[in-house]
């Protein structure tokens, strides 16, 4: 965990030497305020869910962070160089065999070799010289992540990357995420739908509604001893997202008698 | 499934069956007068001066002669359709230049313009190629136009994600991604080539497959007109099989080509 320091009038710790510093961040289409004045700090090596509603702007933020989005003059935002992005569709280009994906645009000469290590981390090792088409939708997802961990980046932002894939697949990922975040140590930042995967994989919890972080959890339980945590933040973050539950894991919430499922108005 | 590269004929007995028959029925029609020579050769007088057109060296140096006039002016129409699809497909101020002015050429017929190039470059081998130079840009370039615009910008959001400049861009996603659209255009033109070539010959040839079949006409030699017919279909099936080769290459990795 990284170091923190309570700065004083904000409202949340800032870290030291955050990679990604949003202060005031704004973002607007049209007529439309995707973001609203947000402020975002990230510490080295720190996992960070990023919970939301749809079309809350989840997507928008990544995008920025990813620099994608020219559109901040003027405002502060500090972002790392070195930062790989994660989509929810795999995005290889079809027409370069998978280890040329995974070494798109690397330097060096040693590309074949370094992307061949990569692919083997992510379990890929012998579908080097596959062509993208022809690869699993859990595979593809694989060499994506591949793709982004070959950079070394000090940020890896994923955009709801596993909401593709079937529940079992989703398992395994969670845990080469997890597995490759501990060796690796990038900050993450994982946009999600599921509540359960932000509480099983982060340090910190994000919910961004009407373009503002409007709740942050930190967890602080270790990652595999969660179950109790899980009773009270699920039902919290729920109701942060709009959705009023009762205490409990997934399989008692379904049926509970107590608890109403309103759909938010939008 | 079939594979790549190699054009789908279909050896079934049964569908050579009908071609053959007919190819009899001429035959005896015309063994039995029927079918008077200056109508239509027979089959077997056809392949006798075929024969004799290639022994005496007319049919090659003539075909030569056609071969050079698509090969110059495809050349010349494909390229020109590549290099304006790139500056019109990757750059807004190019596009606002060159694409009205595509959009008008598509609309003038380009047989229609043979007078014109004829007055302009009189009846020599110009007009000719000219011709076939203007019809073949066309194709390449609206295909390869919207091939381009139309890759998926998730996919240059990925590329700009992870670092790579707009060379890299233009390099690694926008030109492989546009391939498969220059490839079918090259296709169209290909067979517009040979259209033109027909066309373009009728224009005072003194040499070239047109000129052999004016000269037949003239004769009423139907049976040089019949093997000149055959090699132009032979042409044509020949520009298509290279573009077959070359998707099957090129394209290797599609799903319709990818072997499971
Ligand atoms: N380029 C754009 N032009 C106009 N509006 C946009 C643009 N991109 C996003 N928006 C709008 O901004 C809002 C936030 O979009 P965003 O994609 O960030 O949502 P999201 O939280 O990622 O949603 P989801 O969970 O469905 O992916 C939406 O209302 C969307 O319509
Ligand atoms: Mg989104």
């Amino acid at each position: 965990m990284a170091l923190t320091l309570a700065s004083p009038g904000a409202e949340s710790p800032a870290p030291v030497a955050a990679v990604v510093r949003l202060r005031g961040f704004s973002r607007v289409f049209g007529e439309t305020v995707v973001l609203d004045s947000l402020d975002l700090d990230i510490a080295p090596g720190e996992f960070v869910a990023l919970l939301g509603r749809s079309g809350s702007g989840k997507t928008t933020l990544l995008r920025t962070l990813a620099g994608l989005d020219s559109r901040h003059e003027g405002q502060e935002v500090a972002i790392p160089s070195a930062r790989a992005v994660v989509f929810q569709d795999s995005r290889l280009l079809p027409w370069k065999r998978v280890w040329k994906n995974v070494g798109l645009g690397l330097p060096g000469k040693d590309v074949r070799a370094r992307a061949e290590a990569a692919l083997r981390e992510v379990g890929l090792g012998h579908r080097l010289d596959a062509w993208p088409l022809t690869l699993s939708g859990g595979e593809a997802q694989r060499a994506a992540l591949a793709r982004a961990l070959v950079r070394e980046p000090q940020l890896l932002l994923l955009d709801e990357p596993f909401a593709a894939l079937d529940a079992l697949t989703r398992l395994r990922m969670h845990e080469l995420v997890l597995s490759l975040w501990q060796r690796h140590r990038p900050a993450v930042l994982i946009v999600t739908h599921d509540v359960d995967e932000a509480i099983a994989l982060a340090d910190r919890v994000l919910v961004l509604d009407k373009g503002r972080i409007v709740a942050e959890e930190r967890i602080e339980a270790e990652r595999g001893q969660r179950t109790a945590t899980v009773r009270r933040l699920r039902a919290v973050l729920l109701g942060h997202l709009g959705v009023e539950a009762a205490e409990g894991s997934y399989a008692d919430l379904v049926a509970h008698p107590r608890s109403t499922w309103l759909a938010a108005a939008e | 499934m079939k594979k790549p590269g190699s054009p789908s004929f279909t050896l079934r007995p049964g569908r050579w069956l009908s071609p053959l028959l007919l190819l009899l029925l001429w035959e005896a029609a015309s063994r039995t007068g029927l079918i008077p020579p200056r109508t239509l050769a027979a089959p077997s007088a056809v392949i006798e001066t075929l024969a004799e057109m290639i022994w005496s060296g007319e049919l090659p140096s003539n075909l030569l002669v056609s071969f050079g006039r698509v090969a110059i002016g495809l050349g010349i129409g494909v390229s020109l359709g590549i290099v304006l699809a790139l500056v019109a497909g990757l750059s807004r101020s190019g596009e606002v230049a060159i694409d009205p002015l595509m959009q008008i050429k598509r609309a003038i017929p380009v047989v229609a313009l043979a007078p014109l190039f004829i007055v302009w470059f009189g009846i020599g081998e110009t007009p000719k190629i000219a011709l076939i130079a203007f019809a073949t840009l066309f194709p390449v370039y609206l295909n390869l136009y919207n091939g381009i615009r139309g890759v998926d910008v998730r996919l240059v959001d990925m590329g700009r994600s992870f670092g790579l400049g707009r060379a890299q861009v233009i390099g690694h996603v926008l030109l492989p991604g546009a391939l498969p659209s220059l490839l079918v255009g090259l296709r169209y033109s290909l067979t517009i080539a040979i259209v033109m070539l027909v066309i373009a010959e009728q224009i005072n040839a003194t040499a070239g497959l047109g000129y052999l079949v004016n000269n037949a006409r003239d004769f009423m030699r139907t049976d040089i007109i019949v093997v000149c017919l055959m090699v132009y279909a032979l042409l044509g099936l020949g520009a298509d099989l290279i573009v077959r080769v070359i998707e099957g290459r090129a394209l290797a990795w599609r799903p319709s080509l990818v072997e499971a």
